[in-house]
């Protein structure tokens, strides 16, 4: 069998809080394979973010992982310490974020900064990492790569600083990129753009990737598989066809169905009841259970339900069997 | 059917140039910005009439000029048949301008954070003169929200709630046109289809107009009746809402369609859009989207092209 270039086990993240211990982060686990799209879809604050960032040794304290495993290509890196962590970030993991000048120094050149990371990370001569740079620029798209290679950040339009941050990313060769709404800040024409350009280099060069986002046809289309989450925790994990057109969560189940493209041609749009609850005020059992239909007494008085066996894709107690949704067109 | 609003040839300058000393040291002219270009829309009574396009295309600035945040440079806007971008009648202007009201974007920077819920829901209709003992319940009520909110503040409520309670204040002064600017798009989808669910219901009971606004297809398809849609500040197409979605035919709307993001899009390789926006301050000359439309040629570099009719769609292109 392949070996995932990321391996997340039972992974729990707290912060300590003078009400109590939040958890952002509870019990997640999923495997990224070589080549391999995840897409990790949620509402805001379910915990997409802290989990990458768990997972790239960036968690902001006073957060951190408390128990769990997260492996680089077999390799443990969740003890490792920021200084350990700052060598493989950049070499083994490239990232890319929703604003592209978190990840740009404004006062190098998109140049500099490219020509830094090369040298930093592989062995190759000052000229040499020139030329990479330059080859770099050009697939991602940068007109003019050896021309604009002596521009600023702010000397590019956003979707061109987005493409610039990809090449960043990509230009150490990682074997795992994270990116967390790489696209949100970005119009539509121009999004279509950064998600084609991401899924052929990261196809071509079978790296690993971790897509962060709130949008579920960016899901629909990118991924191969997706990972939904809830106030935390994994609510569904499955090949992105089936939990989308058969979703066995009911929070993955509304989820969908509350989408105007899902809804096409109702009057109303299908509603889940409620909001997601605070960390610091999760229900009993079953983070969901208040808003969920199919709710029974056990859902909100027994434990959580998790995914626990690699087999199952909902993390609850009755998972739809039944449900095709609306096909969308 | 009657319209509510029309807009005539409307246009917005800003002036972005730099400042004085500068453009004098530099001789530079004064530069502008043409962020709303010659358009032309009618709304039905009782109709929810969308405009769509990326960011910068001028949507905005359209919402603010009909509601009076912002002044045309020039055109027309009349509401019920009154002109309000004159400067005569100051008391006929006044009181159309009573009959618009407009909810934004982000419901967290729209609420005065000392206010109490109460009163910020009060203010328009005090401002019109109207009766408040028991409104802003009323409206909370409305809206889905409790009447013992009207004693809190805006943090305690999430972002959902926060938007109900922007929809009750602009209900407060019984208005008849309310411009939508964005509603939903800074909330997730679960809470927005309820709150798009609630904007219809209101709609429909109250037989308000909506001019909504957003960068969202699948939004805009399920609120619309009619839509347009702007490319750098200028309409290019507009159509009934089954029309447009049946055959869209400006090469932007094509490119727009097809970019977004499908839920049944599994692995789907779309044609890739060609460039990105142009800087508004410099527009493509003759048809502005030239540089980015795969049917263009060089009339097309050169002349603007002019709305046409054709059906019921009106579209501005030299080669539909
Ligand atoms: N310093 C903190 N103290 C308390 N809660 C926090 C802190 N930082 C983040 N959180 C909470 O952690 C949760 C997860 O956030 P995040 O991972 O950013 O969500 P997402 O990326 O899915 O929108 C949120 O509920 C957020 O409110
Ligand atoms: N106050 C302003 N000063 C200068 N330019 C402005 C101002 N407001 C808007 N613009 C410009 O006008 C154009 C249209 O903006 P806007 O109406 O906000 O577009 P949209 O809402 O479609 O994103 C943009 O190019 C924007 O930068
Ligand atoms: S465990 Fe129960 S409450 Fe939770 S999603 Fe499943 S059915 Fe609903
Ligand atoms: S006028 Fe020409 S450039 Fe403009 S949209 Fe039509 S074909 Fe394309
Ligand atoms: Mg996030
Ligand atoms: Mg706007």
């Amino acid at each position: 069998m392949v070996q995932p270039v990321l391996s997340i086990k039972s992974l729990v993240v707290e912060i300590p809080t003078r009400k109590g211990v939040l958890r952002p982060v509870d019990q997640v686990s999923y495997d990224i394979f070589p080549g391999e799209i995840l897409g990790i879809v949620g509402e805001s604050g379910a915990g997409k973010s802290m989990t990458g960032n768990a997972v790239i040794g960036l968690l902001e304290r006073p957060a951190r992982i408390v128990s769990g495993n997260v492996l680089l290509s077999g390799n443990p890196i969740h003890n490792l310490s920021a200084s350990e962590f700052r060598k493989i970030r950049g070499k083994k993991i490239g990232m890319i974020f929703q604003d592209p000048l978190t990840s740009l120094n404004p006062l190098l050149t998109v140049g500099e900064q490219l020509v830094e990371t090369i040298i930093e990370h592989l062995a190759v001569s000052k000229k040499e990492a020139q030329e990479r740079a330059i080859a770099a620029l050009e697939e991602v798209g940068i007109p003019a790569a050896r021309e604009r290679i002596g521009s600023y950040p702010h000397e590019f339009s956003g979707g061109m600083r987005q493409r610039v941050v990809i090449a960043l990313a990509l230009c150490a060769e990682p074997d795992f990129v994270i990116a967390d709404e790489p696209t949100t800040a970005l119009d539509v024409s121009v999004q279509a753009q950064i998600i084609a350009l991401l899924k052929r280099l990261c196809r071509e060069r079978g790296v690993g990737v971790m897509l962060v986002t709130h949008d579920m046809g960016v899901i629909a289309e990118a991924a191969d598989r997706v990972a939904v989450m809830y106030a935390g925790r994994l609510a569904e994990l499955g090949a992105v066809r089936d939990v989308l057109t058969a979703p066995k969560h009911p929070y993955t189940y509304g989820l969908m169905g509350s989408t105007p493209l899902a809804s096409r041609g109702l009057k109303r749009l299908k509603q889940i009841p409620g909001s997601m609850p605070r960390l610091g005020a999760l229900p009993e059992g079953c983070a969901f259970s208040p808003r969920c239909d199919f709710a029974q007494e056990v859902c909100k008085t027994g434990s959580s339900p998790f995914i626990a066996d690699e087999d199952a894709q909902a993390a609850c107690w009755f998972p739809l069997q039944h449900t095709k949704l609306r096909s969308s067109k | 059917m009657s319209v509510i609003v029309r807009a005539k040839a409307l246009r917005r300058l800003f002036d972005v140039s730099k400042p004085w000393l500068n453009r004098v040291v530099e001789r530079e002219p004064k530069a502008f910005l043409t962020a709303v270009a010659d358009v032309d829309f009618e709304i039905e009574e009782g109709s929810v009439y969308a405009l769509v396009g990326e960011s910068g295309s001028g949507k905005s600035t359209i919402g603010k000029m009909v509601v009076g945040l912002t002044s045309a440079t020039d055109g027309t806007i009349e509401i019920d048949g009154i002109a309000i971008t004159g400067n005569d009648q100051k008391a006929k202007i006044s009181e159309a301008r009573q009959k618009l009201q407009m909810i934004f974007q982000d419901p967290y920077a729209s609420l005065n954070p000392r206010w109490k819920v109460r009163d910020i829901i009060a203010e328009p209709a005090k401002l019109r003169g109207l009766e408040i003992k028991g409104l802003p319940e009323r409206l909370l009520q409305q809206v889905g929200l409790s009447p013992e909110d009207a004693d809190k503040y805006p943090h305690e409520f999430s972002g959902g709630q926060r938007q109900r309670i922007c929809i009750a204040r602009a209900l407060s002064s019984e208005p008849k046109v309310i411009v939508c600017d964005e509603p939903t798009s800074a909330l997730d989808v679960s809470v927005q289809s309820q709150v798009l669910n609630l904007m219809s219901d209101l709609q429909e009971q109250l037989g308000l107009t909506y001019l909504f606004i957003s960068h969202d297809l699948t939004v805009v398809e399920h609120m619309a009746d009619k839509i347009g849609v702007l490319y750098l500040g200028a309409l290019v197409e507009e159509a009934p809402k089954e029309t447009l979605f049946a055959s869209p035919l400006h090469p932007y709307t094509r490119m727009l369609f097809d970019a977004a993001p499908r839920l049944d899009g599994f692995g789907r390789e779309i044609d890739v859009p060609k460039g990105e926006i142009p800087d508004p301050i410099n527009p493509p000359p003759g048809c502005s989207f030239h540089p980015r439309c795969p049917l263009a040629t060089s009339l097309c570099k050169t002349v603007r092209p002019q709305m046409r009719l054709i059906g019921d769609t009106r579209v501005s292109c030299h080669h539909v």
